[in-house]
């Protein structure tokens, strides 16, 4: 037995909290949650229902936690946690789990279905079993300052063309600015009309903000690894930064997991509550629109479905925002049948993007959100997450769908009214 | 003599390990201990708590058609035990002689038969979904098939015991209850109160996030 999976066993041990000790209590096994899992409905494989995903989990819990367990530990009748658990389950847990959160939604018991998972990549980080795509992102974020090896110099060079194309001026380190605007690098690479539509939409309303050179990146490669000293490091440099420019507000940009990261876990990372709000940017944009500083004009007329994004609506809480900003810049806004804190995934969250070898199970399980597309009988779908945009994309590609993929963000500066505000 | 023993030792032995079993369940579960949440709420953790723990017992119509079986004969089960657990004029009978002291309105014959129906059509179509199913047996461990086993033989005692009014059945449905006591704090029975806590604790958490959950 290695001490580095001693260490991952003991990790493990100290994830299980009350609640994790109450749900698995209370599981009776009755395997509601596999309907809710697209790597189940799409594959019908029984592995891929997601409390099987725990079993490495609930094993170490039921020898030490329950009077069974316990007895037969001492009678040598059950086996401990071993290595090869580990190894067995590394896909499960990995490459089959997104962290949606929709298995969460329909336990009927209650589980946090989710949160168990998160917590056992815990200890399957430490014990070295987390795959390499995603090992290797957390060590770029680390030590470069993003997942995808993004620096400082490549934003500059990004928001230069944007200044060039907008003639507007992207304020950098400015010192007392309200809002302190974070990106994920996907963001910076891939979709830097993204960062154009954020300067239009904040020079429109008259926002004060920034942009850190400390801590741009938004992502966290920490949660999804299941690394809470890399999380909290990288929660950390934001949080250093916001305080050193002393300001109002940091908003997470159009980024799941980094919504949840930022917004939800951060405080718990580094042990303290943050001097300043976090706000995603479509909670934003919804309050500038409400309070009258957003004017928007005109509407796009194609039919256009919504792809909520599972740590911004379901996980995050933003359910709303997104709807009421589609309703005010689309003529004919078409909700998915299953929407809101009950859509699909797109397949990618959770860190199964940056693990290669996920791939072809991802590409299988893209599956649910085309049938899911073709019910709307629509070929513009609207998201407000980079990541699911590039999968989206991705599924649509391999598909051979006519389908477009657009930032909400975007289609918002698109309908701003020109001129001085 | 056996029959003394099972009305009198046994059954406050039994009811001693059942009521200490579950406590102690309950404390170490809440003795595990959550960190506090740091990060500022958008909604109220108390009421996502409450919500949840009601509407997780709300049909969920996205589920497939064997979610709606499950939910279906889970539905039938528990509402067809609770009724007979606590509405049989026999059981009410029990209760106010041996632990509150007081009674309430029992059901009619009817609602018994008609209850007892319920609970053994749900219980056998949630047995046969855990062995037919791939995702149950794949599941399913012997805790699992015990408390059904368990569970449904109580049933079936009583519903003889009643039926053919024999102080032999009334017994043997004591002993099989009273077996079932000892065995509940150990097993998935547990259930039946740690999933207020589950629903609670994932309630709360979605609560402060501003997520009906």
């Amino acid at each position: 037995m290695s001490e580095q999976f001693e260490q991952g066993v003991e990790v493990l041990r100290q994830q299980i909290d009350a609640k994790i000790s109450s749900y698995f209590s209370s599981c009776v096994h009755c395997g509601l949650c596999a309907e809710a899992c697209l790597f189940y409905t799409e594959t019908h494989d029984p592995r891929y229902t997601p409390i099987y995903k725990l079993e490495p989990m609930r094993k170490l819990w039921r020898r030490e936690h329950t009077f069974w367990g316990k007895l037969g530990a001492i009678f040598g009748l059950n086996q401990p946690l071993t290595e090869q658990d580990f190894a067995d389950w590394k896909t499960l847990v990995y490459d089959s789990c997104t962290l949606c959160g929709r298995c969460s939604m329909i336990c009927p018991v209650g589980n946090d279905i989710t949160y168990m998972i998160r917590k056992q990549r815990e200890g399957f980080s430490v014990a070295g079993y987390a795959p390499d795509g995603m090992k290797e992102a957390t060590v770029r974020a680390l030590k470069i300052g993003s997942p995808m090896g993004v620096t400082f110099k490549t934003l500059k060079a990004a928001l230069a063309h944007v200044e060039k194309d907008t003639g507007l001026e992207i304020p950098i380190d400015k010192k007392g600015a309200d809002y302190m605007t974070l990106f994920s690098s996907m963001e910076i690479v891939n979709f830097p009309e993204y960062i154009e539509s954020i300067a239009r939409i904040f020079e429109a309303a008259g926002i004060s903000w920034t942009v850190s050179s400390k801590a741009f990146e938004a992502t966290n490669s920490g949660i999804q690894i299941g690394n809470k000293e890399a999380a909290a490091e990288l929660v950390n440099r934001v949080v250093v930064a916001a305080e050193e420019l002393n300001v109002k507000y940091v908003v997470s940009p159009e980024c799941g997991h980094a919504y949840t990261a930022i917004r939800w876990e951060g405080p718990n990372l580094i042990g303290r509550q943050y001097p300043f709000d976090v706000v995603h940017i479509l909670e934003l944009l919804e309050q500038l629109k409400n309070d009258g500083r957003l004017q928007l004009e005109g509407k796009s007329v194609a039919p256009m479905t919504l792809h909520d994004p599972c740590q911004i609506v379901r996980r995050g809480g933003v359910v709303q925002q997104p709807r009421e900003l589609l309703d005010g810049v689309a003529e004919n806004f078409v909700e998915m049948k299953e929407h809101g804190v009950m859509n699909w995934c797109c397949g990618g969250g959770g860190g199964v993007s940056a693990n290669e070898r996920a791939e072809p199970l991802r590409l299988r399980v893209f599956e649910r959100k085309k049938k899911q597309l073709q019910e709307t009988g629509v070929n513009t779908m609207v998201t407000a997450c980079a990541n699911c945009r590039i999968i989206l994309e991705e599924g649509i590609e391999h598909n051979e769908m006519d389908t477009e993929v657009i930032s909400l963000t975007e289609l918002v500066a698109d309908h701003l009214v020109d001129g001085p505000k | 003599m056996i029959g003394q023993f099972i009305d009198g030792p046994l059954w406050t032995f039994s009811l001693a390990v059942f009521v200490i079993g579950v406590v102690w369940r309950i404390v170490t579960i809440l003795m595990a201990g959550n960190r506090p949440d740091l990060s500022t709420p958008r909604g109220s953790a108390s009421s996502g708590a409450i919500r949840t723990i009601f509407s997780r017992s709300v049909y969920e119509r996205t589920a497939a058609t064997r979610g709606r079986l499950l939910q279906i004969a889970g539905y039938l089960f528990h509402i067809g035990l609770f009724a007979l657990l606590f509405f049989a004029k026999p059981h009410v009978d029990f209760y106010a002689e041996r632990i509150t002291g007081f009674g309430w309105a029992a059901m009619p014959h009817w609602a018994f038969i008609l209850s007892a129906e319920l609970a053994f059509l749900g219980l056998l179509l949630l047995w046969i979904h855990r062995l037919l199913s791939p995702v149950t047996r794949l599941l399913s461990d012997l805790d699992d098939h015990l408390g059904t086993i368990l569970v449904f033989l109580v049933m079936l005692t009583g519903c003889l015991a009643l039926a053919q009014s024999f102080e032999a059945l009334r017994l043997i449905h004591l002993l099989l209850a009273e077996l079932l006591l000892i065995y509940f704090p150990f097993s998935k029975l547990m259930h039946t109160f740690t999933f207020i806590m589950s629903r609670g604790y994932t309630g709360a958490t979605m609560g402060r996030k501003g997520v009906n959950a």
